[in-house]
């Protein structure tokens, strides 16, 4: 701050705090929304403070989702979610690492083109390619599973390129006392450039583990079976017909479930969080 | 990540079967899901060489979806429940589907297609008489109205459109926010409508007869139709409420007096609404001649798919036979609302006195029964109709907000239509 | 860039690249040059019969003005998106970059809706805009909106451009906060001492130096716009009221798996894979420069 002007420090502070409410408030809405009865929502407007009912809804949907439409139970949602998130996000991490070591710490034919083909597949989104990739995991046998679920998903190239620049930065004499020392590039690997790797893994591993957490299209296509549902989908598939039918105390129950685990892993590996995604995009 | 694939590979293969497995993949969530696995449960108590697993898969588009690609991945199920929209498709899969009259005949199950009732299995006959898939949960659309509101107004239940509007207005008049809201647009208020009133859908019999079908809903009585509920729209009479079902909760709510729904419809109403109801004969427009004629089911059959063993589709055939006996009809027809699909279950419950109870649930019967059909209603068979009906619900969106003239959006409905239905010609001729 | 001190094998790079690349092909080449194929075929939902069309499908598509549309459709609500998106962000980001105390607190409490799937967030804002239930649906009405989404196009296109910002202002904030804190304390207080008050300093100097910053989330958010909001779509409007919220992304979708149209979406496909490699080949020509072969 260059010189003293309360007036605008105060102007400042209030459109923050204004910021901060308008993020806020539609959480606060579906809070307050699933601790309520379904009659209590019905009646407009809906109450604004907080009801009795947080452990009968959240019980309810965790046993056995709606009474009137899915019923799959939120709770096995919640692990199915947990099973992708963590599966993408470990696959992704394990696979990009060591490709991203054979392109940056090898010389040998085709490198070139085995890094174009990683980079292209920045350009191929999973949207321009469902159907086709539909019917790839359905020949394979593999839909309605968790291989299905993730192993699509975990060929990246961002992290490949994150693990690219960071690899660039890790100074020549590290490489070359290790080979001075007799010690394979696996040991390099292993015992070197791991353990550097650390912030970069942890980086990665947040906005994997949200990215894996929120997907919406591939699960949708991919699973059928009420078993096989994620969290963000079975909130989408509660939803059955009208603003007025819907068990909307039961759905707003769900969607706080369905946010709270990657908003605390925001939340509590903030450091790392801005980290991953500062150096994903530079 | 190599071994886990492994793994489950291995795991998924490791299977065993003692009695011959029937998939059945269905779209009845909730409560009616309880019934379908009750119906399975009572079959395969009932005998011990087959063992039927129905399986939710999602709303019928899904399914469907779901279905095609498990074909196509050479997985299908035994059976699938395929909502009255895909008729044509299904119909025209051949190898993808095996004709019921087929499955019936080669199992030596006794089969005669004139126990069922005329308007809801001749929706799922070909032009020769043979039945292709096996009616099971069909509804029609009926007009409902909250009759405490009524009774405060002093309206009695109108029977035309115009007496409709007149009580709306009267209604709106003494403070009444929504007046009247409908589900399902296309399938109420041009399908059902187009029947009731005895004018053709599309020609070729309403697709019946032939691929070579167009769509005929730009007549001057479509129109005046679609213009009048443009015109209640804009007046505060008609509240739009979504493509689906979405309509059921207004009426439900007590929010909408007057509303036009499947006759499913009423187990929701039945359990929630806080108000004296009753369902009647849609309305109709007292000029044309003719009406009311009669309506046309909406709902969902069941289909064989093809590539399985004989000895599978011996197990289908024994449970098409379960699903005949009048018993079984009139249990399911009694807990859900659809309507009975043999004249023997229908006479049933009418002897059982259950009509005598429960007036509303005999009147989608009489309603589709109402005259025997032409061949205006006997129902529709438009290929890949589930895009052609969000073409036409497009085109009536567009007249409810205000945005187009009645006449301009069926223009365009028929056109865009026509298109689809050249389309799936070419495929299905192939 | 390259390193000087490399390791020579003849089998184990290929052994370490092998995962990536074989899923790469297996779930990235493979469907993508099927859609190609399909593009060019007129099929039935089953498979069952098909034809080579040439490009038929191509043709009927740019004469459909449904699918006209939807470029359009997809050009309004992408601009809506971004430039809503990035004029809030950066507002608070300027903001926060002014205050000292609370600034973690600020920033802490601004970032976590990253955290929120889209569709959740359409779900959440859809629950608030419910014509009939709907706490902000309330409020409108009691200073006399009419407000029905499920029948007023702008109204559902408005539902959906808010669900789509409100989740991507922290990803903006954190960029821009980021651009401010880099800029050069010295250059503010040149300008300070030459007079400048803080509004000209933010137009004359800052806004300038942060044009890379800006240009970039420009990208970045109209790709999100493009793809990431398919959840707000499907959760909430799924390109109704008529085809009013039906971008191109919504589209391929349905025609493909609710329409079982597999040429027509495959067309789609196909002329939205190079509209991403425009975008990208754009985002990676002016902003980053970390392709170096």
């Amino acid at each position: 701050m260059v010189e003293n002007r309360p007036g605008l420090t105060a102007l400042a502070h209030a459109v923050l705090i204004a910021g901060v409410l308008l993020v806020a408030f539609p959480i606060y809405v579906t809070f307050v929304a699933s601790t309520l009865t379904l009659e209590e929502i019905m009646s407009v407007p809906m109450p604004l403070l907080p009801g009795d009912q947080l452990v009968v809804n959240y019980s309810q949907v965790l046993k056995a989702g709606t009474t009137g439409g899915s019923q799959a139970s939120v709770a096995l949602m919640l692990f199915n979610s947990t099973v992708m998130a963590l599966g993408i996000a470990f696959g992704k991490i394990a696979i990009s690492i060591i490709a991203s070591f054979a392109i940056v710490y090898f010389r040998f034919p085709l490198r070139n083109f085995f890094f174009w083909m990683i980079f292209v597949t920045l350009m191929l989104p999973v949207e321009v390619r469902i159907i086709p990739t539909f019917k790839v995991v359905s020949d394979l046998g593999i839909l309605n599973s968790y291989v299905g679920l993730t192993l699509p998903l975990i060929a990246s190239a961002t992290a490949t390129f994150l693990f690219r620049q960071f690899f660039l930065t890790v100074p020549e004499e590290l490489a070359e006392a290790a080979r001075i020392d007799g010690a394979g590039p696996m040991r390099f690997f292993l015992d070197v450039l791991l353990p550097l790797s650390k912030t970069s893994i942890a980086a990665l591993f947040v906005i994997q583990f949200i990215y894996g957490w929120n997907q919406y299209l591939w699960p949708l296509l991919v699973t059928g079976d009420e078993s096989m549902y994620t969290v963000v989908i079975g909130i989408k598939r509660m939803i059955t017909g009208g603003d007025a039918a819907n068990e909307w105390h039961l759905v707003m129950a769900t969607a706080m479930l369905a946010l709270l685990p990657p908003a605390l892993v925001v939340i509590l590996m903030q450091k790392w969080f801005v980290k991953g995604l500062v150096e994903t995009e530079k | 990540m190599l071994i886990r694939t492994l793994a489950a590979f291995l795991l998924c293969s490791a299977s065993a079967h003692a009695q011959t497995e029937i998939q059945w993949w269905h779209s009845m969530g909730g409560a009616l899901g309880e019934r379908v696995n009750e119906l399975a449960g009572k079959f395969n108590a009932g005998q011990k060489d087959y063992k039927l697993v129905p399986v939710y898969k999602g709303q019928y588009p899904e399914s469907m979806t779901a279905a095609i690609a498990a074909f196509r991945a050479g997985n299908a199920p035994h059976i699938l429940q395929v909502f009255e929209v895909g008729t044509a498709t299904m119909m025209a899969a051949k190898g993808a589907i095996v004709p019921v009259a087929k499955v019936m005949a080669d199992a030596k199950e006794p089969f005669d297609p004139k126990a069922y009732l005329p308007t809801v299995a001749g929706y799922y006959t070909d032009l020769k008489g043979n039945m292709l898939s096996f009616p099971f949960n069909s509804s029609s659309a009926l007009f409902y109205t909250n009759d405490d509101v009524l009774k405060k107004a002093g309206i009695a239940a109108p029977k035309t459109w115009k007496e409709l509007v007149a009580a709306g207005e009267k209604l709106k008049a003494s403070g009444q926010q929504c007046v009247y809201t409908t589900a399902w647009p296309s399938w109420v208020h041009i399908e059902n409508f187009s029947a009731w009133h005895n004018v053709p859908i599309g020609t070729k019999q309403n697709g019946m007869g032939g691929f070579d079908t167009q769509f005929t809903i730009n007549s001057p009585l479509h129109v005046r139709h679609v213009a009048m509920l443009g015109d209640m729209a804009k007046k505060g009479l008609f509240t739009y409420a979504g493509r689906t079902n979405q309509g059921d909760a207004k009426f439900t709510s007590g929010e909408c007096p007057f509303f036009t729904g499947s006759a499913s419809a009423q187990a929701a109403i039945k359990k929630s609404a806080k108000f004296q109801w009753t369902a009647h004969f849609l309305p109709y427009h007292d000029d044309v001649k003719g009406a009311p004629q009669n309506s046309i089911i909406g709902g969902a059959s069941l289909w064989v798919m093809g590539g399985k063993k004989p000895v599978d589709y011996k197990g289908v055939a024994k449970f098409f036979a379960f699903l005949s006996q009048p018993e079984v009809q009139m249990d399911f027809h009694t807990s859900t609302g659809y309507v009975p699909i043999t004249l023997a279950a229908y006479e049933m419950t009418r002897k059982s006195g259950f009509y005598e109870k429960n007036p509303g649930a005999e009147i989608t019967i009489r309603e589709l029964t109402n005259k025997t059909p032409t061949a205006n209603s006997k129902g529709l068979r438009f290929g890949n109709f589930v895009q052609g009906r969000e073409v036409i619900e497009e085109e009536m969106e567009a007249v409810f907000a205000g945005r187009k003239e009645a006449k301009a959006a069926l223009d365009d409905a028929v056109k865009r239509g026509n298109e689809i239905l050249r389309k799936f010609e070419a495929t299905a001729r192939n | 860039m390259e390193k000087r001190v490399v390791f020579r094998s003849a089998w184990l790079p290929y052994a370490l690249l092998a995962p990536q690349i074989a899923v790469t092909i297996v779930f990235f080449f493979l469907p993508a040059t099927q859609a190609a194929w399909y593009s060019f075929q007129l099929q039935d939902a089953f498979g069952l019969s098909t034809q080579f069309v040439g490009l038929q499908n191509f043709e009927a598509l740019f004469a459909s003005p449904q699918y006209l549309q939807s470029f359009r459709t997809t050009a309004i609500f992408s601009i809506l998106v971004a430039g809503c998106g990035i004029a809030i962000s950066l507002l608070l980001a300027t903001m926060a970059d002014r205050v000292l105390r609370g600034a973690l607190a600020y920033k802490t409490l601004l970032i976590w809706p990253y955290a929120v799937a889209p569709a959740v967030a359409g779900v959440l804002w859809a629950f608030m805009f419910a014509p009939s239930i709907g706490i902000v649906t309330y409020f409108l009405r009691r200073f006399g909106v009419d407000w029905n989404w499920i029948i007023h196009g702008d109204q559902a296109m408005l539902l959906i451009v808010v669900a789509s910002v409100w989740k991507q202002i922290s990803y903006n904030f954190l960029f821009f906060l980021a651009g401010l804190q880099s800029i050069p304390r010295s250059l503010i207080e040149a300008a300070a001492i030459d007079g400048a008050g803080p509004a000209r300093r933010f137009w004359t100097i800052v806004f300038p130096l942060l044009s890379p910053t800006t240009f970039f989330l420009l990208v970045v958010n109209i790709v999100y716009a493009f793809f990431d909001t398919f959840g707000v779509i499907d959760a909430t409007t799924q390109g109704g009221p008529a085809t009013d919220t039906q971008i191109l992304v919504y589209k391929v979708y349905y025609d493909g798996v609710k329409a079982a149209d597999l040429g027509g979406s495959s067309a789609q496909s196909v002329i939205l894979m190079f509209i991403v490699i425009v975008l990208t080949a754009l985002q990676f020509r002016f902003v980053e420069k970390k392709v170096q072969y």
